[in-house]
């Protein structure tokens, strides 16, 4: 125990005489989640729109109208007949354009389809897709006004035909911090855990410090705890901080038991803490040992876990992969007991997964190491 | 001329001795393109709904039949009570719940308002937004269609309807690959000249080489462009990997000059170089420079340059901040000469601010590398 607390000592130390990682690691995980914060954002408002009008009536002027008041759109340019209008979408002048051809107003007042053509800019897909939804929604209420002036015009009352009522549970304004929270704790602890093990344990060998430690009396398993578990202190900090962010600065609840979540991120840290050893037994130079935590824990936390990039629609081999990946069980626990208010016994199939994963990478580590010690 | 190709043949030699970097060079832009390629989606399709049909009528069936036809959502199982949807969201075995209460058809053939009830898991907030305007367009189109058939039997006059014909250029399908695949490219190409060129000069502080090189008869900035000009090569090598990956394998048209990509991607790498000679100049350690590269540059470049978060959905502050970083410029640039088939004629602001940009920072970082030598 005493050799122990030693390592633990030494490593702490270490840690101390290197502030500036020690303050990133820290104050990282708020910075994100700001970051992520403002930049994720699903709301598309201020599309610049161009608008050909080659109609000018009353009509056209009221659909234009419908679109520059709805906040969705900026209107940027109104290009005159005969202009170019792909050179708009080019340049990046405008994201869409709208036609409005010839005799629009009249086809609408005689009872017809009265086709408008909207030209968008699909380079920017996600944008492009929300914008035409919007277009799409700003139509149809067009038409649903149009039809009830028609009919009133008659002397009838127009009555709605079906009253969608959406009901959305755990999270009902849709907000994004609110479901970037839990992933991006997966991603940080990866990030803590996963580097700085790693790092550590590299970094003694590229200066040659190892050897010194392996001639100490020291037993294998002192020195792999020794040397993890001050960052599982840090990152336990870290999930605090960025528990404590999500709450002052975005009003993130958590609705669940915090002994549970404690829990959970004590085992999602055992499972990171073991896959950062792993990795300080395959890499030589502490740039390998980050390449291969980047590329083997931080991307998949990012990319294979569900937190923005849903799993069902990814190809097969791709979704079988995704079963290796101990954000994508973690996720689901964390929204779980963030937003849903849930506890761990809810989640037990993940729970299994995520103990399953934390003893085989452990063990595979160990043997790595015992056999380097042989 | 002599000496710096000495440093330039010295620095290649290096790379090539470390024998596990040439896959981590090589190898990993092809795996990480290709499977970010696979994972990056955001199409919502195949959202798992629960069912809840009180109503078992022909309309109830009529309903559900076209939520399951419209590809967007997929019944993974049926419950009697409305309350027993809340269970599947909470364990998150579905993500929505279709609600058809009981008189439902009958309300429908009687002519008045069917009440019909949608309820999401707003945990994940981005694809419980895009489903929710799916189903919210689906139950209007209906509604819609509801109300024509029951006008066409009377005598009121026809109501004129607006018909939007989108026609999206660049991307007709809006494909979110195509939209996605390019930005992986960019980023790839930023992450490893970034990281190689703040870990090559750090590295030789921390082992103590950089001592050994001072005292040969070499001047700065001979040091610095053989340093960097293998960086450089490397970059453009992976550049040309990752766009045969792009386009044969994900099947993006690369619609604009190669040649031109090329020489424009070797103007971002000029900043990219600078940015990580700059974090070399200011850090101590191996550990640092990769943490500052990572977390100061590497990052909030991704989230403020447009690349994959919309610029324009940003607050006023933060977009303010987008025009000094220089992936900005370069995703204008890839998504131009990938997709809208640009040429310099419509991309010379962007290039010329890279450049600009490029000059500046690798003047700014070899001053200071200077000052250090001395």
């Amino acid at each position: 125990m005493k050799r122990l607390r030693a390592v633990v000592v030494k490593e702490l130390r270490q840690v101390r005489r290197d502030p500036f990682s020690l303050a990133m690691l820290i104050g990282l995980p708020a910075f994100m989640l700001v970051l992520y914060g403002f930049a994720l954002n699903f709301d598309v408002r201020h599309v610049r729109l161009a608008v050909q009008d080659l109609d000018y009536s009353a009509a056209s002027r009221e659909l234009v109208s419908a679109f520059t008041h709805s906040t969705y759109f900026d209107l940027v340019a109104t290009p005159g007949a005969g202009q170019a209008l792909d050179a708009l979408l080019e340049r990046r002048v405008a994201r869409a354009v709208l036609v409005i051809p010839v005799g629009y107003g009249h086809d609408l007042a005689t009872g017809r389809v009265a086709p408008v053509q909207l030209l968008l800019d699909g380079a920017d897909s996600t944008t492009a897709t929300t914008v035409l939804g919007y277009a799409r929604a700003l139509v149809s209420e067009q038409n649903v006004a149009i039809q009830a002036a028609t009919l009133l015009r008659a002397g009838v009352r127009a009555r709605p035909v079906l009253d969608l009522e959406p009901r959305v549970l755990f999270n009902p304004e849709l907000e994004s911090t609110q479901f970037l929270v839990p992933g991006l704790i997966g991603f940080l602890l990866m990030l803590t855990a996963v580097l700085s093990t790693a790092l550590s344990v590299v970094r003694e060998k590229e200066r040659g410090t190892m050897e010194q430690l392996r001639v100490a009396p020291l037993r294998t398993w002192e020195l792999i705890v020794g040397k993890t578990v001050p960052y599982l202190g840090i990152s336990l900090v870290a999930t605090f901080i960025i528990l404590l962010a999500a709450r002052v600065l975005f009003g993130v609840v958590i609705r669940g038991p915090y002994l549970d979540l404690l829990g959970a991120v004590l085992l999602y840290l055992f499972g990171a803490l073991g896959f950062g050893l792993f990795i300080s037994t395959v890499a030589n130079t502490q740039l390998l040992a980050f390449q291969a935590g980047l590329i083997a824990s931080l991307l998949p936390a990012i990319l294979l876990s569900g937190f923005i990039f849903q799993i069902r629609i990814m190809p097969g081999w791709l979704q079988v992969l995704t079963y290796l990946v101990p954000a994508r069980y973690f996720l689901v626990i964390l929204r779980g007991i963030i937003l849903k208010g849930e506890g761990l016994a809810t989640y037990w199939p993940q729970v299994g997964a995520l103990v399953l994963y934390a003893l085989a990478v452990v063990a595979l580590a160990s043997a790595r190491l015992a056999r380097r010690e042989a | 001329m002599h000496v710096l190709w000495r440093v330039i043949v010295k620095e290649f030699l290096q790379i090539r001795r470390d024998r596990r970097m040439i896959p981590v060079i090589f190898v990993a832009p092809i795996v990480q393109v290709v499977v970010f390629g696979f994972a990056v989606n955001t199409d919502v399709t195949d959202v798992p709904t629960v069912l809840v049909d009180q109503d078992r009528s022909a309309a109830s069936r009529d309903l559900a039949r076209r939520f399951v036809e419209s590809g967007y959502f997929e019944i993974v199982g049926s419950e009697e009570r409305a309350d027993a949807v809340d269970r599947w969201l909470v364990t998150s075995r579905a993500q929505m719940g279709l609600v058809i209460p009981s008189g439902f058809g009958a309300a429908l053939a009687a002519g008045r308002a069917a009440a019909l009830q949608i309820v999401a898991d707003g945990s994940d907030a981005a694809s419980a937004n895009v489903a929710l305007g799916y189903a919210g367009a689906l139950a209007s189109g209906y509604g819609a269609e509801l109300a024509q058939r029951r006008l066409a039997g009377t005598s009121l006059p026809a109501a004129g309807r607006i018909e939007l014909v989108p026609r999206v250029f660049y991307n007709p399908d809006l494909k979110s690959r195509w939209f996605y695949v390019p930005a992986v490219l960019a980023m790839i190409l930023m992450v490893m000249t970034l990281l190689l060129s703040a870990m090559g000069v750090v590295r030789e502080k921390e082992i103590g080489t950089m001592e050994q090189i001072m005292v040969t008869p070499i001047r700065p900035w001979q040091l610095l462009v053989g340093k960097l000009a293998p960086f450089a090569v490397i970059g453009l090598v992976q550049t040309v990997l990752a766009t045969a990956v792009t386009v044969f394998g994900f099947g993006v048209p690369l619609r604009g000059s190669f040649a031109l990509l090329l020489a424009l991607s070797l103007l971002f790498i000029l900043s990219t170089l600078g940015l990580g000679l700059l974090v070399s100049t200011v850090v101590q350690n191996q550990q640092q420079a990769m943490m500052a590269a990572a977390f100061g540059a590497m990052i909030p470049m991704v989230y403020l340059s447009g690349l994959i978060f919309p610029i324009e959905n940003m607050p006023p502050a933060i977009q303010a901040v987008t025009y000094v970083i220089p992936l900005r410029y370069y995703a204008e640039i890839i998504r131009g000469v990938f997709l809208r088939g640009s040429g310099l004629g419509v991309l010379w602001p962007e290039a010329t601010v890279l450049l600009g940009m490029g000059v500046a920072i690798l003047t700014v970082a070899s001053l200071r590398f200077r000052k250090r030598l001395d």
